[in-house]
């Protein structure tokens, strides 16, 4: 796949990740790193991720856990000298590395974004716990099991102060028309699908 | 009918029975007292927030928003899009801003909206409701219906991050908005001065799934309400409200510490200085009681 971008990763970038057609202008003055909250947890920071990508650095940039680690707090963008679109570039590097199964596979913040897509898609509204059991328990029923032990207290909280409803499970909200909201997400993913496959020629 | 109207988008998390419902509830209560009336957008979706992008592309989240605004359109077309949750909001307003510059997304999207019968025209404001408050009652406005001022109380205002990057609120700075302290004077409290965590990150959604990395962020915001004094802290955001209140006995575990403070939303606080029941102001959707509040709402 992407034969013809083998040495040309940027341009890869910028076909095909969100907001990619920026990562040109960084001048690599690493305010954006420095903005992180969970800075000291990025293997690379997003100063240094757009220094690699101008590099063809292909499978590190894609294979690492760092985009993942954007928490969305948008001090970047805020603060970028350049004014790039950090964390929609982050977004769009983790959509585009899942997207071709390079993702780290066993990365948390993956899983858990994939399920509450999953959980939201199916109708249209995302049901909360759901989506917390689903997550609790994804690692396996063991592992499921000790975490929500950990978790009990505030699950118990919340169900006190009826903030998470128990009967959700069963059911929960949705849109009324499910219907046509999957069709509009079909097509729009079918729309993207064709024009990353024009660039992938 | 009411003197202000406005398309309501209510976000999944303020339904009847998920995390921040209470803040739909208190959102009522000083709506009432303000005159304000929210029409909920009809059918309304998820936006996906800022987590979806894992599973969602660009276009299929752009379609999200766009269906909620095009569905606004039709059903209100002369009111303004609220939100009261800073993820829905930033992701509608981001959504509408983009398909307003780029006309080839603009098209795209349309055809995916096409699938379900509808259309974005892209002619609305989408706003937070604190923009409300704030630019269409304005503080004389909302200092009218308080009957009984905070008087003796220390609150650390959080604004966090989404209510104030990228767009925050108009006329303030990114590094030190001043109206939530403000808003909190206005109701006769006193706003913690200087608030050093004011506009930190609590983790977001990344508490479910790194939730050492971002408790470790959240110990640092309520350690710094403490250090200024404060007897709760008040938030605009359903999560960081959420992520502030509930993790601390296993922040105290984790740490020593022995953290118990309350956090509520601005709504909660509005809804008990304008005289308002515990209940109406949500009071009872605490997780860690905000005791000094009841004080005051049981008060005749
Ligand atoms: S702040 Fe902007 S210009 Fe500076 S390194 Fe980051 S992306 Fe590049
Ligand atoms: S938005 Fe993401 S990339 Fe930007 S500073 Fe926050 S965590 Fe880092
Ligand atoms: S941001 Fe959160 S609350 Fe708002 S609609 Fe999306 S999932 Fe629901
Ligand atoms: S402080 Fe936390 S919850 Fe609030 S906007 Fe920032 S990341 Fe989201």
């Amino acid at each position: 796949m992407s034969e013809q971008y083998r040495n040309n990763f940027l341009r890869e970038v910028e076909a095909n990740v969100e907001e990619g057609e920026w990562v040109k202008r960084c001048m690599q003055c690493g305010v954006c790193s420095g903005s992180c909250p969970l800075g000291p947890h990025w293997e690379h920071p997003p100063q240094e991720l757009f220094m690699m990508i101008r590099a063809g650095k292909r499978d590190e940039v894609l294979k690492s856990s760092s985009m993942w680690m954007c928490t969305s707090c948008y001090n970047c963008i805020a603060r970028c000298p350049r004014e790039l679109p950090i964390t929609h570039i982050m977004h769009g590097l983790a959509h585009y590395a899942e997207r071709l199964g390079l993702a780290p596979k066993n990365q948390q913040t993956n899983k858990f974004a994939q399920r509450f897509w999953n959980n939201l898609s199916k109708t249209g509204r995302v049901n909360e716990l759901k989506l917390t059991l689903s997550f609790y328990f994804m690692n396996g029923f063991m592992a499921g099991v000790k975490m929500s032990l950990n978790m009990q207290k505030v699950g118990l909280g919340m169900l006190l102060s009826k903030r998470l409803n128990p009967f959700e499970i069963l059911g929960g909200h949705g849109c009324k028309d499910s219907k046509g909201l999957q069709a509009i997400l079909k097509k729009a993913r079918e729309i993207e699908d064709a024009k990353i496959a024009k660039f992938q020629g | 009918m009411a003197k202000h109207n406005y398309s309501f988008y209510p976000g999944c998390s303020s339904q009847k029975g998920a995390s921040s419902s209470n803040q739909l509830r208190s959102t009522q209560t000083i709506c009432e007292e303000l005159d304000i009336q929210l029409n909920d957008i009809p059918d309304w979706n998820c936006c996906s927030a800022s987590i979806g992008y894992a599973g969602g592309g660009e276009l299929p989240r752009l379609a999200l928003s766009a269906r909620n605004i095009a569905l606004s359109e039709q059903a209100h077309p002369d009111q303004d899009i609220v939100a009261t949750c800073a993820a829905c909001w930033l992701a509608t307003r981001e959504a509408n801003d983009r398909l307003n510059e780029n006309s080839g997304l603009l098209a795209n999207t349309n055809e995916a909206l096409k699938a379900g019968g509808l259309t974005f025209k892209g002619n609305k404001k989408i706003r937070h409701f604190v923009e409300i408050l704030i630019e269409d009652i304005g503080y004389e406005g909302l200092k009218k219906p308080v009957t009984k001022p905070l008087e003796g109380i220390k609150i650390a205002g959080y604004v966090g991050c989404q209510t104030n990057r990228p767009f925050g609120i108009d006329g303030e700075s990114f590094e030190n908005p001043l109206y939530l302290d403000k808003l909190i004077e206005t109701l006769g409290a006193e706003p913690v001065e200087n608030y050093e965590k004011k506009v930190s990150c609590c983790g977001g959604a990344l508490m479910f799934s790194e939730p050492e990395k971002s408790q470790a962020l959240v110990k640092d915001i309520i350690e710094s309400a403490y250090d200024g004094g404060a007897d709760m802290i008040v938030t605009p955001c359903p999560v960081c409200q959420l992520n502030v209140e509930v993790y601390q006995e296993q922040i105290n575990k984790k740490y020593g510490t022995k953290f118990n403070i309350p956090s509520v939303y601005y709504s909660t606080l509005m809804s008990v200085a304008y005289g308002r029941s515990a209940q109406d102001a949500a009071l009872n959707g605490q997780v860690i009681r905000a005791i000094k509040l009841e004080e005051i709402a049981a008060k005749s």
